[in-house]
């Protein structure tokens, strides 16, 4: 790496590093998520519904009650593994936006175990491997171009994301076909469903696995050499090579706990999901799953206890979006708006600062308007 | 395959090529001043919505005129985030995608049916009979447009001012230009051409519009962009290759005995593109300053 590249790498790094830690990262999510229900309430206004009884149906149907509760948990449990995906990278310097195709393929490999049976307990523990492998192999390539030819870890993330919808479409509906219904995957056996949490809902224990991946992502991150090694390596690499730490390494690294992370999300669906415990072709009940994950990393802060909160959020805003549809007849698709509109908002670093900063640009026009009279008053005079 | 077999590949191929080569080139002049745009496949899409309403509203050069002015207005925004307010492009992208998701297929159950819209028939821009079949007149934009920013790119002032923004933001700074002006325009540009692209995929070329519309093309006219190294005529060969597998994928599914799984047919363009940002097939460089705000010292 010459001086130059070293230099300009380090000033790609400080933009990355602006949108992990922000000025006041808890407030500046807030702000977002304000700004984007707020978008969402103007759509509604104009054409008109009415967003206070949609807004009050959906955190009804939300965070209403246990059953409420469960099926946020049940959204909330793939964005969990899937947000730690992109910020686990972010966190290492990295924009890694495979968490999609990594998480087809996990779920791909989950549904082999349904060729061969195993005890209980086991067949479930070989499940989440599996899928952990393929999640890991998947980032293997990105991780791969990224550190040997200096490939943009963008564009070879959407590269195989496209080459895991396809390849994923060609072995869900072709290799691992259900025979009797050519519409979807076989089924994972009972021995290796994720068990029911709370009955009528679609919350399984995959909420278990993927709050304890944040825990450990966690624990690496804040309390080992390894992840202070990453996260110094995120913040400036020239600073860490110099400190003696291989950026290659961590970069490696962090692909492949992404790349877990995805496929335990794909697993954790697949698994977890009555009735059929299966693939369809398409992916409707993955579909999505892996951006929407970017979003709740970036209201996380990227921090892992972060995500699980805003991965409560945006389960919430998912399954209490089917209440807003019935009680104030808002179309579901309205979570996404908002959404969108969110993350829009999180993508301008400190957010905060944006208020006072255009407050002061218009204190200052507003002055500059004020001064030219009064000045052209003053030379009159003279 | 025989020979109207063939041509029929051949068209079905041109007509897909159109938006990703629009979308491409429009990109290019983005990523040639220093803006990455991860959105455009939701400008794709909600151009396409709005070119749709225009066009029946005030016929086909309406709806094209509209879908330009949504994209104009959608990178507007994302340009304003990502010059003056130092924003982080990939997220702002991200953002736009998803907003757009949402809006359209909001916006299509507000129209009466969900998931799909047809385009009334007055609102169509026809396409012009000749003897090997039914050809949309946009064709020839896509064509022309790449050669003419090519010239635009490297012969002009202009262009230069923009390479500078994207090579060199300090030097050009101090040689009097202003960086986050000429971003924005340039992000404006290609927001202008992704939006006439979205607005040829539903007036002029499948006359309908769906909540899957864009279908993932505009991702794939990044991927152009990629193969090209940001030269505007090979973004339009990568287009047309990329058009030609899409129809390639369609008829290798009308096969009766499956030669190979159009599955396989429709992933190879996305394994030559990699090949060749791997460097295994030639060598592409990209400005130094994209996907970074630019910030005086």
């Amino acid at each position: 790496m010459t001086a130059q590249e070293a230099q300009q790498q380090s000033r790609l790094l400080r933009g990355i590093h602006r949108t992990v830690t922000g000025l006041h990262p808890a407030l500046e999510s807030l702000i977002a998520a304000v700004a984007g229900l707020l978008v969402g309430a103007l759509l509604m206004v104009i054409w008109g519904f009415n967003p206070w009884e949609a807004y009050s149906a959906l955190i009804q149907g939300a965070y209403g009650g246990s059953y409420e509760w469960a099926n946020t948990l049940s959204w909330a449990t793939p964005l969990i593994l899937t947000a730690l995906t992109f910020s686990i990278c972010l966190r290492a310097g990295m924009f890694n936006i495979g968490a999609e195709g990594q998480m087809y393929m996990g779920a791909l490999a989950a549904v082999c175990i349904a060729y061969f049976t195993l005890p209980p307990g086991l067949h479930h523990l070989v499940g989440l491997l599996f899928a952990a492998a393929a999640g890991a192999i998947w980032s293997l390539v990105p991780a791969a171009l990224k550190l040997m030819r200096g490939v943009s870890e963008v564009i070879s993330t959407i590269m195989f994301n496209w080459i895991a919808k396809w390849l994923g479409l060609y072995l869900a509906l072709n290799i691992l076909v259900d025979s009797m219904r050519a519409e979807k995957t076989v089924s994972i056996p009972i021995t290796a469903r994720l068990p029911v949490l709370v009955k009528g809902t679609s919350l399984s224990a995959g909420i278990f696995v993927s709050v304890a991946f944040a825990l450990v992502i966690y624990f690496l991150l804040w309390h080992t050499a390894t992840g202070y090694e990453l996260r110094a390596a995120g913040l400036n690499p020239t600073a860490a090579r110099y400190g003696g730490i291989r950026n290659k390494r961590t970069m490696f690294l962090s692909f492949i706990l992404g790349g877990v992370a995805a496929g335990l999300a794909g697993a954790t669906i697949v698994m977890g999901l009555p009735p059929t415990y299966a693939a369809f072709g398409g992916f409707p009940q993955l579909l999505n799953m892996g951006f929407n994950g970017m979003a709740v990393a970036m209201v996380g802060r990227n921090h892992p206890i972060g995500i699980i909160v805003a991965a409560i959020f945006f389960g919430g805003l998912s399954s209490g979006g089917g209440w807003m549809q019935i009680l104030a007849g808002v179309p579901l698709e309205m979570i996404n708006v908002v959404m969108g509109a969110i993350v829009l908002t999180m993508s301008i670093p400190e957010l905060i600062r944006v208020f006072p900063a255009a407050k002061n640009g218009i204190q200052k026009a507003l002055r500059s308007m004020l001064r030219k009279p009064r000045s052209a008053a003053g030379e009159g005079s003279a | 395959m025989n020979f109207s077999n063939f041509i029929d590949l051949l068209r079905i191929a041109l007509h897909a090529m159109v938006p990703l080569a629009l979308t491409a080139v429009g990109e290019i002049v983005g990523e040639t001043a220093g803006l990455f745009n991860i959105g455009l496949e939701g400008i794709l899409l909600l151009s396409a919505f709005a070119g749709a309403l225009g066009a029946e509203i005030g016929g086909p050069f309406v709806g094209l005129l509209l879908g330009m002015a949504v994209g104009a207005v959608v990178s507007l925004l994302f340009a304003i985030i990502n010059t003056y307010w130092q924003g982080t492009q990939m997220v702002t992208g991200i953002g736009i995608n998803l907003f757009a998701m949402g809006f359209v297929a909001f916006g299509l159950i507000q129209l009466g049916v969900p998931g799909h819209h047809v385009v009334t028939n007055s609102g169509h821009l026809l396409k012009i009979r000749t003897p090997m079949g039914m050809y949309s007149p946009m064709i020839l934009v896509a064509v022309i447009l790449p050669f003419v920013i090519h010239w635009f790119l490297k012969r002009t002032r202009a262009g230069l001012m923009l390479k500078a923004a994207g090579e060199m933001p300090e030097a050009a700074d101090v040689a009097g230009i202003n960086i986050n002006r000429i971003r924005l325009l340039a992000a404006v540009f290609g927001g202008i051409l992704a939006g006439l692209a979205g607005a040829y995929m539903s007036v002029g070329w499948l006359y309908m519009v769906t909540k899957g519309f864009a279908a993932g093309r505009g991702f794939i006219a990044l991927a152009c962009v990629v193969f090209s190294g940001l030269n505007p005529l090979l973004a339009l060969l990568a287009a047309f290759v990329f058009g030609f597998f899409q129809a390639l994928a369609e008829w290798v599914k009308t096969l009766p005995n499956k030669i190979i799984p159009y599955e396989f047919v429709s992933m190879l363009p996305y394994i030559v593109t990699l090949l060749v940002v791997s460097g295994a097939i030639g060598r592409v460089r990209f400005p130094k300053f994209l996907g970074e705000p630019y910030k005086r010292e």
